[in-house]
C-alpha cells in the first residue's frame, strides 16, 4: 500500500519510542502515509493501524482529531490560511479573501482543475509573519501580501502542470 | 484508611478511594453518567461535581481521591449549581424525544433531568443531529442522543478486549462510531446497551416492542455456558421480551454475554415444539400427552422384552436442568439400562474409571481475575465462555502471562507469551514436551509414566517459563481438548505439569449444567455405553433429551446412521427439527429453562435454582413432570415428586458438591502412544452461536459474524503441498462421510490441519471433530 | 522572522546568518559549556535544581510555575523509566516564540533538556513540536543528529556515566495538545484529550511514568542559568520575575516579531521597540499574554510593566508572552467572535461543559455580531461562561471564557450597541 521509502520513514518513527509503545508512532505514520497518497482513505488508515498493530478505530480517532489530516481527497496544493485574530490583524482575513477571489472557491473547496484546495486554518504559531499560508501542510509562506500570493500561485500552478 | 466527612456524615474509607467510592459507601447518591465502577475513570461528563472544603472549584467525585480529613458536600449551593449547569449543557443538544425513545423509563439522563434540569431551555440555536451507525444485528443506534460519556468505548477497550467503538472527530463534532463500515462484533457487545446511560445504544431485537414499566422482572440463570450467568428476564403477557444481567460479582459481575442476552428470541420462535407428536407411516400427527406417553412406554417395554433393556440408550444434553437430568437417568436405570450419558460432544472416555471426582473449573470463577500465569490448551476461550475470557484478560492487564497450545490461532485479545500452533493430533506430544520443559526448569524428576522421549524446543521452554512465572498458575483444557480423542491423556499430562509446577488444572464446563449432570449421575455406570459407544454400537431404541445429535455429538454422521436404523427414537425437545422428523418416531414437547423450575450447577460447583419465568407454551410441559408421569406409566416406583424442589432435594446435596469436584486422575491411568503425527486431521470448533439448540434458533445471533457458512481452512503450506488454491471447492472425507466446502487459506491454522466447524447442518454429515480427514479438489 | 533584541536565549545569535542554528555556531557562542561544566565537575543533581530554583525562572508556557520547584517534584530514586518532555506545541493565538528558538537556536533547547535530564536522572526525552511548523521540526531533527554525532546525546554523554536521548514528535494540528496532559496522550499516539489530575505527570506521566514537562523557552533558558549563574539571570529581570523573556508581538504594530527583553520592561517601551502603532493609529486594546489572557484597554496597558506580577495585578495574565495589539478600527464583537470560534473549533470534546459550552458561546456572539443579538444575551454569555469555567478537566474552557468575560467587561458598550442597533459601533477594519 505504501512505498518502501515511506515504510522506512514509518519505521524510523517507530524507533523513536519504547518497543512496547508502537502506537506513539501513529501520528507520524499517518503523516507519512498522507504525504505519499495526498489524503487518508479508509484503507490507508486501516493499513497504518495494522502496520502498528493497533485497532483501526484507534487510528481513525487520531486521523479525525488532528486538523492536518485529510480524510477526503484534496487538490494538488492544499493552501491553509490562518485567519485567527492575531493573523487577521495582520492581514490574514484579507489574504484569505484575495485567495478566494483569485481561485474562485470558498473554504473547504477545490478548484475545478483539481489543483488547489483552500482551507481556513487556526493559529500556526507564526502570527508575527501574517499573513501566513501553509502549502500542503509542510511548507510555510510568510508575509503573503497580494503580490506574494500572486507569485506563489503562479509558481504552484506551474509546478502542478 | 482515611477519614472523610460527606454531608456531615463521618466515615472511614480505604486509602486510594475516590469521593464517589466514599459516597457509595455512605449511601449518598451523587449524580453521574460517565462513571462506572467496572470501567476506568474518564471524568468527562462532569455531572458528579461536588463541593470539597478548601478547593476553590467544585471537583468531580468520580476522579477526586479522598484525602485524610476531607469534607465533602454533595448538595451544597456550589455543588447543586455546578450539577445544574452540567445538566443544562447535556440537554442543549439532546433531542427531547423521550416519548419515542426506547430508553424511556430507564434513562439516567431522563431521571436526572427531572431532578437537576431546568424547566425550559435557554438554548435556542439549532440542535445537533448525528447520523446513526450500523453496529450489526444486536445494537441499534440513535446517535443524536449520545452524551459522549464514552462508557461504550471504554467497555470495548477494557472489558471486551478490543476497541471497536471510538469517539471520532473532536469538540462538538465528536461522534461515537466504529471504524468505517465495521460493526461491533464482540461476543459481549450487548453490555454496551446496558452501559449507555441514554437511548443512543439500544437493543435491536427488543426495539420498540415494549416499555420498561410494562415488563415484570424475573430472576433466572443462563442455560448456555458453564459460568451460570445470573439473568433478569423481562416478561409481558407470558412472553419473554428481554434479558438483562442480574449482577453477581462472583459469577458474571454486572455483565452477560450476547448469547445469554439475545438467545431468548428462540423461546418465542416458530421453531418451538408445542404438541406431542407421533410418526405414523412417515406422517407426523399431533396427539395428546396420554397417547404419546402410552406410545413411548409401550415401545420401550417392547424393546426391553424382546432384546433387553441394554438395547436402549439415553443421551441428555448438559444444558438440561439438574432435576430433568436426575429423573432422566433415574428412570432409565430403573428401567434397566445404564447406557446414559450427558457428555454429548466428548470422544475420549478412557479416563472414566480413573477420575477422582467430577471435572470442573479447578478454582472459583472469581479467582481467574487474579491468576498470574496460564496455559490454554485447545481453547478459544473467548467463544467458549466469554466472561471467563474477560476475567483472564483482566488478569493479563494486571500482569499475568498466558501461553497457548492451539490448532487455530484464534483472537483472544491477549498477547501470548508462548504460542504453539500445532495440529490437534499433536496436542498431546506438545503438552508432553512442555511437561519435560517444566521438569527441567523446576529441576524436578519426571513422573515415570511420562518419561518417554520427546523433543523439547525453545518454544516448549518458553511456554513452560510462562507457566512457571506466576504464583497462581492455571492450565486450562478448552473445548478442543475436552472433545479431543486424547482428552484423558491431555488431562493426565496437565495433572503431571500441575504436580511439578503448583498449577491448578482447569476443565471448565462448556454447558450450563455439565457439572450438575455428572453430579446427578448422567454418566454411564456398570459397563453402560458412553456417548460415543451408544452410536458406535447401534441400539434399538434411543431417548434423546434436548440433544440434536446431528449437530451436538462428536461424530454426527455415525450418530445419525445409528438413529436412522433404530427401532424407536424418542425425542424430548423444546424445538422442532427437520433432522429429528427424519429419525424420530415420537416427539415430546418439553419446556426450555424459561418455562420450568429447575437448577444448574455451574462450573465452579455452585447450585443455582430458578423458577420458570413464563408459563409453558402450547402443550409443552416441564420435563421433570413429563418424566415423572412417564415413570408412572412405566410403573416404576420412587417418582412421586410434587415439585422440582423435591426432585432437587433427592438429586443432590448442594453443600457437598464442592467436595466431589476434582480434576485429578488415579494412578492407574496409563499414557501411551505419543509420537508426533503428520497426517492430516480435522479441527472442529463449535462456534458459539451453534453450540446448543436455543442459540441456533435465535435470529439476531444467527445474523452476527460469528455465524457463517462453514468453509474448510488450511494453512498455506498444506495448500501448496496439496496443490489447492483459495476459493476452490474441496471434498472432505472422514471415514464414510463426505461433504464439500469452499477452501480458505489462512496461516492462522496449524499445518496438517483442516479447520471445519461443527454444530452446523452443513457439517452434520461429517465424522469426528478431530479425526483423520482427506481433502480432494472437486 | 526577525528577532530584534537579545537576552538569555538569543545573546550572540545572528539571525541573519543562515547557519546560526548549527552546532558549530552554537558552540562558538559558548554553547554546551554549561553541560560540560556539570559533567566535568560531577555536580550533584540537587545543586543543579537549586540553581534553577535560585534563578526564579518561571515556566514560559503560560502558567508561570517555578521551574526549579517543578523539577524537584520528580522522584529522584524512581527505579523505572522517567521522561522529560518539551512542550513546543505553541498554538496559543499570538504566540510564535518557540518556533524562533528552534529555528535559530535549537541547541539551546537541546542543551537545556540535557541538563534537565541530568538534574532529574532521566534517560529519554521528547520534544513535541507544533504541527504547522514542519520545517522547524525537520531542522530540529537535524540539530538532534548533530548533537548525537558529537556525543552530546545518547549513551555515555561526553564520556561520562550519564546517558540521555532526545527525540522530536511532530504534532498535526490540535491546539489542545499544548495542554501538558493532552500532549502526553498525543505522544502516546492517541487523541489529545487532557487527563484528569491528580495524578500529576510527576508521578504518572508519559506511558504512566514520572514525567516533567516544560515549555521550550523554559528549557532554553537553562544553559544560561547554569553557565552564568542564577543571580545573573535573576538580575536580568525583577524579583520573583527572573530573567529576560521573549514577547511575541502581533497585530497593529509596525514591526511585529519576537523581542527578548527583561521582565519588568514597561509595555510602552516594548511597543516602541516594535515600531509603535501601525499607520499611527490609536491603541485600543491589548491582549497581553496570548488569546486566553483577558484583554486590557490600551490606556491600562500603557501604564503596565511586562512581568507576571504587574499584568496579573491588572486583571490579566502574562501567559505565554504573546502581545496582541489592536487599534481603534477593530470591532470588539468581531474580534471576540473570532476567538470564540477558535475555542469552539479546538475544544477536544470530552468534557460536557466545554464541548457544549464553547459552541454555545460562539453562537451567541456570532448572532450578536450578525445583528441578531437579544437584550439578555450578555447575561446569557456570563451565565454560560460561569457554568463552564472551572468545571472541566483542563483549562481550555477557562481560556474560552476569559476573553468573553474581559471583552464584555471592558468593551460592554460596544456589545450593547451591537445588540440594540444590529450593527457595529466602529467602522470595523481588520487591518
Ligand atoms: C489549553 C491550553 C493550551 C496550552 N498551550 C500551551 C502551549 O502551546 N505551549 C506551552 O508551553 N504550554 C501550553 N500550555 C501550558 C501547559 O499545560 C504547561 O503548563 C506548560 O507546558 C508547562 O511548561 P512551563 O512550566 O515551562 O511553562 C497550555 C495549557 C492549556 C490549558
Ligand atoms: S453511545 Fe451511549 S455509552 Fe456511548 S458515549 Fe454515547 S451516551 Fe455514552
Ligand atoms: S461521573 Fe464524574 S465526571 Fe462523569
Amino acid at each position: 500500500m505504501l512505498t518502501t521509502e515511506s515504510l522506512a520513514k514509518i519505521d524510523r518513527e517507530v524507533a523513536k519510542y519504547p518497543a512496547a509503545q508502537k502506537q506513539s508512532a501513529v501520528m507520524g505514520a499517518l503523516r507519512i502515509a498522507q504525504q505519499e497518497k495526498s489524503w487518508l482513505s479508509t484503507d490507508l488508515i486501516e493499513f497504518v493501524a495494522n502496520y502498528l498493530d493497533i485497532p483501526p478505530i484507534a487510528a481513525y480517532e487520531v486521523a479525525t482529531f488532528y486538523n492536518m489530516y485529510d480524510l477526503k481527497p484534496v487538490g494538488k496544493f492544499k493552501i491553509t490560511v490562518c485567519t485567527n485574530l492575531p493573523c487577521a490583524l495582520g492581514g490574514g482575513v484579507a489574504a484569505a479573501d484575495y485567495l478566494k477571489e483569485k481561485l474562485n472557491i470558498g473554504f473547504g473547496e477545490t478548484t475545478a482543475d483539481g489543483k488547489f484546495t483552500l482551507v481556513e486554518g487556526e493559529c500556526m504559531g507564526a502570527c508575527g509573519d501574517a499573513p501566513v499560508l501553509l502549502v500542503n501542510n509542510h511548507s510555510m509562506c510568510s508575509f503573503m501580501s497580494k503580490e506574494a500570493i500572486d507569485a506563489k500561485l503562479a509558481e504552484l500552478d506551474k509546478l502542478g502542470n | 484508611m482515611l477519614e472523610i466527612e460527606i454531608n456531615g456524615q463521618q466515615l472511614t474509607v480505604e486509602t486510594g478511594s475516590t469521593v464517589m467510592d466514599a459516597a457509595n459507601q455512605a449511601g449518598v447518591y451523587i449524580p453521574h453518567f460517565c462513571y462506572h465502577k467496572k470501567l476506568s475513570i474518564a471524568a468527562n461528563c462532569r455531572m458528579c461535581l461536588v463541593e470539597v472544603e478548601k478547593a476553590p472549584k467544585p471537583l468531580p467525585a468520580c476522579a477526586t481521591p479522598v484525602t485524610d480529613g476531607m469534607k465533602v458536600k454533595t448538595h451544597s449551593e456550589l455543588a447543586a449549581k455546578a450539577q445544574k449547569g452540567v445538566m443544562e449543557f447535556l440537554l442543549i443538544n439532546h433531542p427531547l424525544d423521550c416519548p419515542i425513545c426506547d430508553q424511556g423509563g430507564e434513562c439516567q439522563l431522563q431521571d436526572l433531568a427531572v431532578g437537576y434540569g431546568g424547566s425550559s431551555s435557554r438554548y435556542e440555536e439549532e440542535k445537533r443531529v448525528v447520523a446513526n451507525k450500523d453496529l450489526g444485528p444486536l445494537i441499534s443506534t440513535d446517535m443524536t442522543r449520545c452524551i459522549h460519556c464514552t462508557r461504550c468505548v471504554r467497555f470495548g477497550d477494557e472489558i471486551a478486549g478490543r476497541m471497536e467503538l471510538g469517539m471520532a472527530n473532536r469538540g462538538e463534532h465528536s461522534e461515537i462510531m466504529p471504524f468505517i463500515s465495521k460493526t461491533v462484533d464482540s461476543e459481549l457487545s450487548g453490555n454496551m446497551i446496558d452501559l449507555c446511560p441514554v437511548g443512543a445504544l439500544t437493543s435491536k431485537p427488543f426495539r420498540y416492542s415494549a416499555r420498561t414499566w410494562e415488563l415484570s422482572r424475573r430472576k433466572s440463570v443462563s442455560p448456555h455456558d458453564g459460568l451460570g450467568s445470573n439473568l433478569i428476564v423481562q416478561v409481558k403477557h407470558n412472553k419473554v421480551y428481554r434479558v438483562l444481567p442480574n449482577e453477581n460479582e462472583a459469577i458474571n459481575e454486572c455483565w452477560i454475554a450476547d448469547r445469554d442476552r439475545f438467545s431468548y428470541e428462540a423461546l418465542n420462535s416458530e421453531a418451538r415444539l408445542t404438541k406431542p407428536m407421533i410418526k405414523n407411516g412417515g406422517i407426523w400427527k399431533e396427539v395428546s400427552w396420554t397417547q404419546v406417553l402410552e406410545y413411548v412406554a409401550h415401545g420401550l417395554l417392547d424393546i426391553r422384552k424382546n432384546s433387553g433393556a441394554s438395547e436402549i440408550a439415553g443421551l441428555i444434553s448438559p444444558h438440561s436442568t439438574t432435576e430433568e437430568i436426575f429423573l432422566f437417568q433415574k428412570l432409565l436405570r430403573a428401567f434397566g439400562t445404564n447406557n446414559i450419558d450427558s457428555r454429548i460432544k466428548q470422544s475420549d472416555f478412557s479416563a472414566d474409571s480413573a477420575y477422582q471426582g467430577i471435572p470442573w473449573l479447578g478454582q472459583s470463577i472469581a479467582e481467574f481475575s487474579s491468576l498470574n500465569s496460564m496455559l490454554l490448551v485447545g481453547s478459544n476461550l473467548r467463544k467458549e465462555i466469554p466472561l471467563l475470557a474477560s476475567r483472564v484478560r483482566y488478569a493479563v492487564k494486571h500482569g499475568a502471562s498466558v501461553a497457548t497450545i492451539t490448532a487455530k490461532d484464534t483472537q483472544q485479545y491477549i498477547k501470548f507469551k508462548g504460542k504453539a500452533l500445532v495440529s490437534p493430533a499433536n496436542f498431546a506430544n506438545t503438552l508432553l514436551a512442555v511437561l519435560h520443559a517444566v521438569a527441567q526448569s523446576a529441576g524436578k524428576p519426571l513422573p515415570a509414566s511420562f518419561d518417554t522421549k520427546v523433543e523439547v524446543t525453545a518454544l516448549h521452554q518458553e511456554i513452560a517459563k510462562t507457566l512457571l512465572s506466576g504464583e497462581k498458575q492455571v492450565i486450562l483444557l478448552g473445548a478442543e481438548a475436552q472433545y479431543h480423542p486424547q482428552f484423558a491423556t491431555l488431562l493426565a499430562i496437565a495433572n503431571a505439569i500441575a504436580e511439578l509446577s503448583g498449577a491448578i488444572v482447569s476443565v471448565p464446563a462448556l454447558a450450563a449444567n455439565s457439572v450438575g449432570a455428572w453430579a446427578v449421575g448422567a454418566v454411564p455406570t456398570d459397563a453402560g455405553d458412553n456417548a460415543v459407544q451408544m452410536f458406535a454400537k447401534p441400539k434399538q431404541a434411543y431417548v434423546l433429551f434436548n440433544v440434536e445429535p446431528e449437530l451436538d455429538t462428536y461424530n454426527p454422521a455415525q450418530a445419525v446412521a445409528a438413529l436412522s436404523s433404530a427401532k424407536m427414537v424418542v425425542v424430548c425437545s423444546a424445538f422442532k427439527s427437520a433432522a429429528a422428523e427424519q429419525y424420530a418416531d415420537v416427539m415430546l414437547p418439553i419446556t426450555p429453562f424459561s418455562e420450568t423450575a429447575g437448577s444448574y450447577v455451574n462450573t465452579e460447583g455452585k447450585l443455582q435454582p430458578f423458577n420458570g419465568v413464563v408459563k409453558p407454551q402450547g402443550d409443552a410441559r416441564p420435563a421433570w413432570k413429563v418424566l415423572r408421569v412417564l415413570a408412572d406409566v412405566l410403573e416404576l416406583p420412587g417418582f412421586a415428586y410434587d415439585s422440582a424442589e423435591e426432585v432437587r432435594a433427592d438429586a443432590l446435596d448442594a453443600e457437598k458438591i464442592l467436595s466431589r469436584l476434582n480434576n485429578r486422575l488415579g494412578d492407574g491411568f496409563a499414557v501411551n502412544g505419543l509420537s508426533a503425527v503428520d497426517s492430516i486431521v480435522r479441527h472442529a470448533e463449535v462456534p458459539l452461536y451453534n453450540a446448543d439448540p436455543i442459540v441456533r434458533r435465535a435470529p439476531a445471533l444467527q445474523a452476527t459474524k460469528d455465524v457463517a457458512v462453514p468453509v474448510a481452512v488450511v494453512n498455506p503450506a498444506l495448500a501448496e503441498r496439496m496443490g489447492l488454491s483459495a476459493g476452490a471447492k474441496v471434498q472432505v472425507k472422514q471415514a464414510n462421510a463426505t461433504s464439500s466446502f469452499e477452501l480458505v487459506i489462512d496461516s492462522l491454522v496449524a499445518d496438517n490441519t483442516v479447520s471445519i466447524p461443527a454444530g452446523h447442518p452443513a457439517t452434520s454429515m461429517l465424522g469426528g471433530y478431530f479425526d483423520h480427514v482427506s481433502l480432494e479438489r472437486v | 522572522m526577525a528577532v530584534f533584541e537579545k537576552g538569555v536565549i538569543f545573546e550572540g545569535v545572528d539571525t541573519a546568518d543562515s547557519s546560526c542554528w548549527s552546532l558549530a555556531a552554537y558552540q562558538a557562542r559558548g554553547g554546551y559549556t554549561a553541560l560540560k561544566k556539570l559533567i566535568e565537575a560531577q555536580t550533584p543533581q540537587d545543586e543543579v535544581i537549586a540553581e534553577i530554583k535560585n534563578s526564579s525562572l518561571r515556566g514560559r508556557g503560560g502558567a508561570g510555575f517555578p521551574t526549579g520547584l517543578k523539577w524537584s517534584f520528580m522522584p529522584r530514586s524512581f527505579p523505572g523509566d522517567k521522561y522529560i518532555v518539551c512542550n513546543s506545541d505553541e498554538g496559543e493565538p499570538g504566540t510564535f516564540k518557540d518556533r524562533d528558538i528552534m529555528w535559530f537556536n535549537p541547541h539551546a533547547l537541546i542543551e537545556g533538556m540535557i541538563i534537565a535530564a541530568y538534574a532529574m536522572g532521566v534517560k529519554r526525552g521528547y520534544n513535541y513540536i507544533h504541527g504547522e511548523i514542519f520545517e522547524v521540526y525537520e531542522r530540529f531533527e537535524t540539530a538532534l543528529d548533530e548533537a548525537r554525532a558529537a556525543g552530546l546525546l545518547g549513551e555515555r554523554i561526553l564520556g561520562s556515566d550519564f546517558s540521555f536521548d532526545l527525540f522530536a514528535h511532530h504534532g498535526y494540528g490540535a491546539y489542545i495538545c499544548g495542554e501538558e496532559t493532552a500532549l502526553l496522550e498525543s505522544l502516546e499516539g492517541k487523541k489529545g484529550q487532557p487527563r484528569f489530575k491528580p495524578p500529576f505527570p510527576a508521578s504518572f506521566g508519559l506511558y504512566g511514568k514520572p514525567t516533567t514537562i516544560n515549555n521550550t523557552e523554559s528549557f532554553a533558558s537553562v544553559p544560561f542559568i547554569i553557565k552564568d549563574g542564577a543571580s545573573k539571570f535573576l538580575e536580568a529581570g525583577k524579583p520573583n520575575n527572573g530573567g529576560t523573556k521573549l514577547f511575541s508581538i502581533s497585530g497593529h504594530v509596525n514591526r511585529p516579531g519576537n523581542y527578548e527583553i527583561p521582565l519588568g520592561t514597561p509595555f510602552a517601551t516594548l511597543l516602541e521597540m516594535a515600531g509603535g502603532m501601525k499607520d499611527g493609529k490609536k491603541l485600543k486594546a491589548v491582549i497581553p499574554g496570548g488569546s486566553s489572557a483577558p484583554i486590557l484597554p490600551g490606556d491600562v496597558m500603557m501604564d503596565l510593566t511586562m512581568d507576571y506580577d504587574a499584568i496579573s495585578k491588572a486583571g490579566s495574565m502574562l501567559g505565554s508572552g504573546a502581545v496582541i495589539v489592536m487599534n481603534e478600527d477593530v470591532c470588539m464583537v468581531k474580534a471576540l467572535e473570532r476567538l470564540a470560534y477558535f475555542y469552539h473549533e479546538e475544544s477536544c470534546g470530552q468534557c460536557t461543559p466545554c464541548r457544549e459550552g464553547t459552541g454555545w458561546l460562539y453562537r451567541v456572539i456570532h448572532r450578536i455580531e450578525n445583528g441578531l443579538g437579544r437584550p439578555d444575551d450578555l447575561d446569557l454569555l456570563t451565565s454560560v461562561g460561569n457554568n463552564m469555567a472551572g468545571k472541566t478537566i483542563c483549562a481550555l474552557a477557562d481560556a474560552a471564557v476569559f476573553p468573553v468575560r474581559s471583552f464584555t467587561k471592558h468593551f460592554r458598550s460596544e456589545f450593547e450597541y451591537h445588540i440594540e442597533n444590529k450593527k457595529c459601533l466602529v467602522d470595523h477594519k481588520w487591518f
